[in-house]
């Protein structure tokens, strides 16, 4: 199914877990650095009201004047798993684009502003990086370095997959679970 | 050789380990793919690897943006020495930056700065091994740093574990390993796994089995058993590509052993994501390349 912006919270509300969605419109990258420093009360570079966050730090280079996206697939979300949460509350964030999902609070943060998690594929640098039509603008490039930096990117029918929705059901807990088990069974 | 035919030859050898998968992974990936039931998510994540495969090799731009830490192993005859290749090889690494084929991925530990070229304090890493041979045997694995993330030591006993100082002690650990990992190491995965050694050996011979073709059988008659039936244990978890849920969660393990203190008993496992980037090859005095060793 199609998500197109504005990524309104009637839009992510009637999103489930397993739903295969394509994501059309403008996306921020942030990670590490960017997380850590709104958490810190730094002022966000764009406005975040709506928006959604891609967890990702790609391969840009300028040719002619003009980013060109080489490689953009999404990193591990886990390590935002402190700041999430609490950023998607403070600035009305409506979902996040990562790998590996995210952990309780940001699933209880999901339910309560009406957010979803979204799992791109890892390593689909390539699949992934043609999705992105333009890059209208990048933010704190000399503070964070380009992986870090927050890129605006256009995307088209980018392709998620709902691990985590907004009313409190996330595919990584259930999976988790079931390995658990089957751990058990294998060493116990 | 002079010292621009080396770097042209090295600046190829990254071009190719970051944007073609090896011929062993891309086997072992469509098995994987045919698998997984119609339908399901695991399958769709399987496809669009394979998509991912061909247009990264078309485009001859990187599989995974994270093109990871650059861990180079050079078999040295006595004609080419260190310091020439170091800084051939440093030259690379700078224009494979600038091409895009790496990503800046060198952030000074202390300032947080991007060095923007991939060099710095113990970036790249190389590791110098003499040969008699004539030749220079080149190996290079870009490992990214999610699949890095999830890498673990074990010390035996382990009492959470109930794993003993014994086998089936380390088996314990390697299976622990896989689920504690779940989709965060962009899995299916390889692991090479060090039995022993000290902390720092045990890691780096880890890694080292990252190295070896995926379809070799261990010289080593109980690591070759206890290889296939881990990977046939760790795939019954139902963790999955990506942590999805699914039947294919490993595509290989890799076991060595390295000799111990008594008092230690390490089991290192090294992760290595589904975008397996590493190739080599071997390169003669005068700059022909006999052969690429995955491709």
């Amino acid at each position: 199914m199609l998500l197109e912006a504005p990524f309104t919270e009637k839009k992510i509300r009637a999103l489930k877990v397993g739903d295969l969605v394509e994501i059309s419109g403008l996306v921020y990258t942030g990670r590490d650095a960017v997380h850590k420093y709104l958490h810190d009360g730094g002022k966000p570079p764009v406005d975040l009201k709506d928006s959604i966050i891609y967890h990702c730090g790609p391969v840009v280079v300028k040719e002619k004047g003009v980013w060109v996206v080489k490689a953009a697939g999404p990193t591990t979300s886990i390590r935002e798993e402190p700041y999430q949460g609490p950023l998607m509350e403070q600035f009305g964030i409506r979902g996040v684009i990562g790998k590996g999902g995210m952990g309780p609070k940001t699933l209880a943060a999901c339910k309560k502003v009406g957010a979803c998690y979204f799992h791109a594929i890892g390593g689909a640098a390539q699949v992934l990086a043609q999705k992105v039509v333009r890059v209208p603008d990048v933010h704190m490039y000399e503070e964070f370095g380009s992986p870090e930096a927050v890129w605006e990117f256009e995307v088209v029918k980018f392709p998620v997959v709902v691990t985590m929705d907004s009313h409190g059901r996330s595919l990584h807990e259930a999976v988790e679970g079931v390995s658990q088990k089957a751990l058990d069974q294998l060493i116990g | 050789m002079d010292a621009k035919t080396l770097q042209a030859r090295l600046l190829e050898l990254i071009r190719r380990t970051s944007c073609e998968m090896p011929p062993d992974m891309i086997r072992l990936i469509d098995k994987a793919w045919r698998k997984e039931k119609k339908g399901t998510t695991a399958k769709y994540a399987f496809g669009v690897m394979r998509d991912n495969i061909k247009l990264a090799s078309e485009l001859s731009q990187p599989l995974c943006q994270d093109t990871g830490t650059i861990i180079c192993y050079v078999e040295r005859p006595d004609w080419l020495r260190e310091r020439e290749f170091t800084k051939a090889f440093e030259k690379a690494v700078v224009e494979a930056t600038r091409k895009g084929y790496l990503r800046q991925n060198s952030v000074d530990s202390i300032t947080g700065k991007n060095s923007g070229t991939n060099l710095g304090p113990g970036s790249p890493v190389i590791h110098f091994h003499e040969t008699s041979a004539k030749s220079v045997t080149v190996r290079l694995l870009l490992k990214g740093g999610g699949c890095e993330n999830v890498s673990t030591q074990y010390t035996l006993p382990d009492t959470a574990l109930g794993a003993g100082r014994d086998l089936d002690g380390v088996r314990k650990c390697v299976l622990d390993s896989v689920h504690q990992a779940q989709g965060k190491g962009c899995g299916p995965g390889v692991l090479g796994v060090c039995i022993g050694g000290d902390r720092g050996t045990g890691y780096v011979t880890a890694k080292e089995q990252l190295f070896r073709d995926l379809d070799d059988v261990n010289e080593d008659k109980v690591l070759a058993k206890m290889e296939k039936q881990l990977v046939r244990e760790a795939n019954s978890m139902g963790i999955g590509p990506m942590g999805f849920g699914g039947e294919t969660t490993l595509l290989g393990i890799k076991m060595s052993a390295r000799n111990r203190v008594p008092a230690s008993f390490f089991v290192s496992v090294s992760y290595m994501c589904w975008a397996y980037r590493r190739n080599g090859f071997k390169i003669s005095a005068n700059g022909r390349i006999g052969r690429w060793l995955h491709s």
